[in-house]
């Protein structure tokens, strides 16, 4: 029990399984159709299968692998969006999940509310939300903004709001899946500048990037995933250069 | 039982989040619109009053304080009728926020009720003016609205609970509701009194309809100014609870699938 308390993510032969039924069934009388014809049928298709890997508190794990690889998916597996088919994972700490920026925005809602509607999302009370605002706002640069309807923003704008109110508790694991592909260079500059200094106060880190680059610069740590599969994980330098040399020959 | 206890306990952690989507769906509800929170009251009676001058003047019913009996009617039937409408599409109407945080999904259920919740409210301000002008004498009993709004909570809550998790697998059940509530409309005494009715639909009608037990019990409080009978009371709360943890259990052993039919 004491290896469960050092592990900040035990991913232990987790297997994710979806229903590639041909056609989606979702009314009854396709259902009842169906039956009838005994084609309730179970096309299985394996997101993952048998990913084991451990994440040790402090340590920054980058993902890489080609599109529909599985990352997504254990994204989800560890912050509990998803259930494993089979395995297990279990997960040590408070989680801030980047998979979208601004979920739980409403574009109806001013910026000020979604404020404490976003934190509130993701777990934070009213009165956190309240000691922090100024500091979220001062990160996202948008005094001049607050009273407006979410969806006049632009892009960029909601991009660093949602940005902002993510990473503004220092939460023990963060999870960071391909979101700062939005957003100017500023932008991700001023991003990669966060994730630094919270990965400097020892916040564990999961992040999801095809820009391999920034892998290297923020992670210590990688695991390739392909078509489900875990292909190679160690050493951030070794397994990017493994991936980039795949990628160049199959070119 | 130690997972109820956890799960209650978890529910209240997300309190906040209840709160702020409560707040979120009373203030856009009529932000932008030229009368705001007015048509939470105006409405209601509007529409009472439509009521009121078709069914005494085309259909005579001799009921007194007819305008009051309609509205508690009105209002408790609008309140289930919103509420369960609305916490149908509770689960697949934030599909997207389900599929990238976690949030405990039943928060949204409880939350579209929850503002249902507050809309009655608002219609109940309607229900105190027409008490008002109708000249019905306030009492003591009063003091049991709270139990019997609960017990409509409670129940609305079990239904909307079924009805959000069967909805995320069959689309359909949205148009069979829709059927079945305006059914359930016209099989509870409303607009007619109960006494119109056939003897042996009144007795189904009695025991199958909760609906029934809680406008009774609402218009006993209020029309009468004594408290309900017991009888009322005991069935009213008991299908209450006995619907909220069918809701619940039907909710528990699905949501886990959810993710993968929204």
């Amino acid at each position: 029990m004491i290896d469960n308390n050092e592990y900040a993510i035990n991913v232990q032969e987790a297997t994710v399984r979806f229903n590639m039924a041909s056609e989606r069934i979702d009314n009854l009388k396709e259902y009842f159709v169906k039956l009838l014809q005994r084609k309730l049928m179970f096309q299985e298709f394996l997101a993952l299968k048998n990913v084991s890997f451990q994440v040790k508190k402090g340590e920054a794990w980058g993902l890489i692998g080609t599109n529909g690889s599985g990352k997504s998916t254990l994204l989800k597996l560890v912050c509990g969006i998803m259930k494993p088919y089979k395995g297990k994972v279990t997960v040590n700490g408070t989680i801030a999940p980047l998979i979208e920026l601004g979920a739980g925005f409403d574009g109806e809602l001013t910026a000020r509310e979604n404020i404490y509607l976003n934190g509130a999302v993701l777990g934070h009370s009213k009165k956190y939300m309240q000691n922090h605002f100024d500091q979220i706002v001062d990160f996202a640069e948008l005094w001049d903004f607050l009273d407006m309807p979410i969806k006049n923003y632009s892009s960029g704008m909601a991009a660093r709001l949602g940005f902002s109110i993510a990473t503004v508790v220092k939460p023990d694991i963060l999870i960071v899946d391909e979101v700062l592909s939005v957003g100017d260079w500023a932008f991700q500059q001023k991003c990669q500048a966060r994730m630094k200094e919270l990965l400097e106060d020892g916040v564990t880190l999961l992040y999801v990037s095809h820009d391999i680059d920034s892998v290297r610069g923020l992670c210590n740590k990688a695991m390739w995933l392909d078509k489900g599969v875990q292909k190679m994980s160690g050493d951030v330098n070794e397994v990017c250069e493994a991936y980039m040399q795949l990628q160049r020959v199959e070119r | 039982m130690n997972s109820l206890v956890s799960r209650i306990i978890n529910c209240y952690r997300y309190k906040d989040l209840i709160f702020q989507l409560v707040q979120k769906d009373v203030k856009l509800k009529y932000r932008r619109s030229f009368l705001g929170y007015v048509w939470s009251i105006l409405n209601p009676l509007l529409i009472m009053l439509v009521m009121v001058i078709v069914f005494t003047n085309m259909f005579r019913f001799e009921i007194p304080f007819y305008p009051v009996y309609l509205l508690i009617g009105q209002t408790c039937f609008n309140f289930l009728s919103e509420s369960t409408n609305q916490a149908m599409f509770s689960i697949i109407g934030n599909a997207s926020l389900l599929k990238k945080t976690y949030v405990p999904k039943y928060i949204f259920t409880i939350s579209k009720i929850s503002s249902s919740l507050v809309n009655m409210l608002f219609a109940m301000g309607a229900l105190v003016l027409v008490c008002f002008i109708c000249n019905v004498k306030l009492s003591w009993s009063m003091l049991f609205i709270p139990v019997v709004v609960l017990e409509i909570y409670t129940f609305c809550m079990g239904v909307g609970l079924f009805l959000a998790q069967a909805t995320v697998y069959f689309r359909d059940v949205q148009h069979i509701y829709g059927a079945f509530l305006t059914a359930w409309m016209y099989l509870t005494p409303i607009f007619y009194p109960a006494e119109s009715l056939p003897k042996i639909l009144l007795r189904l009608i009695k025991y199958l309809n909760p609906m029934y037990s809680y406008v009774t019990q609402f218009r006993t409080i209020v029309l009468n100014g004594c408290l309900p009978e017991p009888k009322l009371i005991v069935y009213g709360i008991s299908v209450a609870i006995g619907v909220l943890l069918f809701g619940t259990w039907s909710f528990y052993k699905n949501q886990d699938n959810f993710i993968l039919y929204i």
